[in-house]
């Protein structure tokens, strides 16, 4: 047993249409990855670990890695480079049965634009990781309309993906993570979706499974809010490196440089603003009874 | 002109080929030969047993079932009556066994190909060429090769409706699999579905619309060769067409001509009509 659950040291992903070695030594030939049309470096020199039971962030601009990233915690594509530990183990040196094996039992993935399955209904849906691994009909039925109950969506079981919101289809994705029962969630804005009242709710709801059942999550999220509720420990991301590992409030009380600055700034703005109404409405009592509807 | 120097041909060859191939394994096509031959047998036994107005109500129970209105049920079960009237009855019946026959080959080979063809890129690079020559090649050139290798008849017929009937299913479950949105198959492959799962659980049942219309053209085409093959002896509508063009007897060509249109419509309702439920993206 080692220390960290997740652990990436030097990983590098490109993608490229044409078939190239990527060394990470030949600084030439990054550079020409990074003028050409034809490949994008996606993920740059990427290092950090993640330790049990933690919730770990990565924020970023659109475009910066982030899902890329998740991506290769699971090997869903191939890694151009580096090494990617997931629970002591090399992911990167595993062979297809190790590769299933692992996906099946030792992460579970919500993806950013649902991935669900519009052949299946709902609940098949969310059972499907369990139907994969041979779990009984039966059981896994059962299991998936539990797990169904806690994103809200008991009735919609027999529905097919198409006929439900998008906030809907996020939550069956959730819950799809969520049955599968597994030491480690990877979360690809898995709230981004969801009108603010759900969103609390989910969250609130994520973290009482992560206290109840110490899972270790792997959370990305373009919302800074989420980030300081959630994370233990955040990353920014920006053009596929990390510019600043920290715990959020470090991160926001001292961001490393221009970027995470400007990252922070609307928060800061915000508190700001929020500051002087309280210090006006302290003021001026009787308006705000006037305004209390905003 | 192309330069008389540069002149090659291999039309010798081909027919050396050809008779080589006879002659030296003439017992395994007679053998390959009288299996389709059973094939076809069986069929026909089995459709000229049901009487002709089973077929009508099996048509209407077909024809609700794909279209769920009752106009097209009512029409279409009733154009099968037009054939019997025509006196065609017996020679619809051949020429639907024979459709029927190479349809089931065509599929049992079309589908599988079909799948290989979307799994390997190499396998379906050194197909596809083949499968152009198929669909663009006369069928009067293999026409004349079938009915050599395997004689006069039925079996040449099945054989050369394959040649035609074959590429579009195999095309059009390659394309339906290759088609299936890549999201939906990395999401399956996140929770560790194996190569084989994440066809049978993803890519055939997403990739079944393209399937059956594949299907429902392959009918098709069979359709319209049966026809064309009559003219090695298939026997079936196509024959009667054949001898009213001999004596000039339009009335008749038509009366065959009708019948086989009337075929084609009952059976293209029905099969895009059942394609149709199946489609699995129920919106
Ligand atoms: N399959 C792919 N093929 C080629 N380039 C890709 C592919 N997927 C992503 N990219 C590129 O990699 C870079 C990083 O993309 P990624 O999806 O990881 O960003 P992201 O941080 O998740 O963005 P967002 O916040 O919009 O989801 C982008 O420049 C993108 O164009
Ligand atoms: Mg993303």
């Amino acid at each position: 047993m080692t220390e960290n659950i997740i652990e990436v040291s030097e990983l590098w992903k490109v993608y490229s249409k044409k078939d190239i070695n990527f060394n990470v030594e030949d600084e030439d030939m990054i550079e020409s990855l990074d003028v050409s049309g034809d490949s994008v470096v996606a993920v740059r020199n990427v290092s950090f670990s993640v330790k049990p039971g933690e919730v770990f962030i990565v924020m970023g601009l659109s475009g910066s890695g982030k899902s890329t990233l998740i991506r290769c915690l699971l090997r869903l594509v191939d890694i151009s480079w580096g090494s990617v530990r997931i629970n002591g183990q090399e992911i990167t040196a595993m062979n297809k049965r190790e590769l299933t094996e692992f996906r099946r039992h030792q992460a579970a993935m919500v993806f950013q634009h649902y991935g669900l399955l519009p052949h299946k209904t709902v609940i098949e849906n969310v059972a499907f990781g369990l139907k994969l691994r041979g779990v009984p009909k039966k059981e896994r039925r059962e299991r998936a309309a539990e797990t169904l109950k806690i994103v809200g969506l008991e009735k919609w079981d027999n529905y097919y993906p198409a006929s439900l919101s998008g906030g809907m289809r996020q939550r069956v994705g959730i819950a799809r993570a969520l049955v599968a029962d597994t030491p480690l969630l990877l979360m690809d804005e898995p709230f981004s979706g969801l009108d603010p009242l759900i969103r609390r709710e989910m969250q609130e709801e994520l973290v009482r499974i992560q206290e109840e059942l110490h899972k270790t999550i792997f959370f990305v999220t373009h919302d800074l809010d989420e980030a300081m509720r959630l994370g233990d420990r955040m990353a920014v991301m920006k053009n596929g490196e990390i510019v600043q590992i920290g715990k959020p409030p470090e991160v926001f009380a001292n961001p490393a440089d221009d970027y995470v600055a400007r990252f922070v700034q609307d928060k800061r703005e915000e508190i700001r603003k929020t500051d002087e109404q309280m210090a006006a409405l302290a003021t001026q009592p009787e308006k705000a009874v006037n305004n209390d509807v905003s | 002109m192309f330069p008389e120097s540069l002149r090659f041909s291999v039309a010798k060859s081909v027919n050396q080929g050809i008779r080589w191939l006879l002659q030296t394994h003439g017992s395994a096509f007679d053998s390959f030969s009288s299996g389709i031959l059973g094939l076809l047998l069986w069929v026909q036994g089995r459709l000229v047993s049901v009487p002709w107005w089973g077929y009508i109500v099996i048509v209407a129970v077909m024809a609700w079932i794909a279209t769920r209105k009752i106009v097209p049920t009512l029409v279409l079960a009733f154009l099968p009556f037009f054939i019997g009237m025509f006196g065609l009855w017996g020679l619809a019946m051949e020429t639907l066994a024979l459709v029927i026959t190479s349809v089931v080959i065509a599929l049992a080979i079309g589908i599988p190909f079909g799948i290989l063809m979307a799994e390997a890129n190499l396998f379906a690079d050194i197909i596809k060429p083949i499968l152009d020559a198929m669909q663009t090649m006369p069928s009067f050139v293999y026409l004349i090769p079938a009915m050599m290798l395997f004689g006069l008849g039925k079996v040449p017929a099945v054989i050369a409706t394959l040649i035609y009937a074959l590429p579009p299913v195999m095309r059009l479950t390659c394309l339906g699999l290759q088609q299936v949105p890549k999201p939906v198959q990395e999401a399956a492959r996140a929770y560790g579905a194996t190569r084989w799962q994440l066809l049978k659980e993803v890519r055939i049942p997403l990739a079944m619309p393209s399937i059956l219309a594949g299907v429902n053209q392959t009918t098709m085409m069979a359709l319209a060769m049966v026809v064309i093959a009559s003219m090695i002896g298939a026997r079936g509508l196509g024959q009667e067409v054949l001898m009213a063009i001999n004596r000039i007897d339009v009335g008749r060509g038509f009366e065959a001509g009708i019948s086989i249109v009337i075929m084609g419509i009952v059976i293209d309702r029905i099969t895009q009509g059942l394609a149709k439920r199946w489609d699995p993206n129920r919106r």
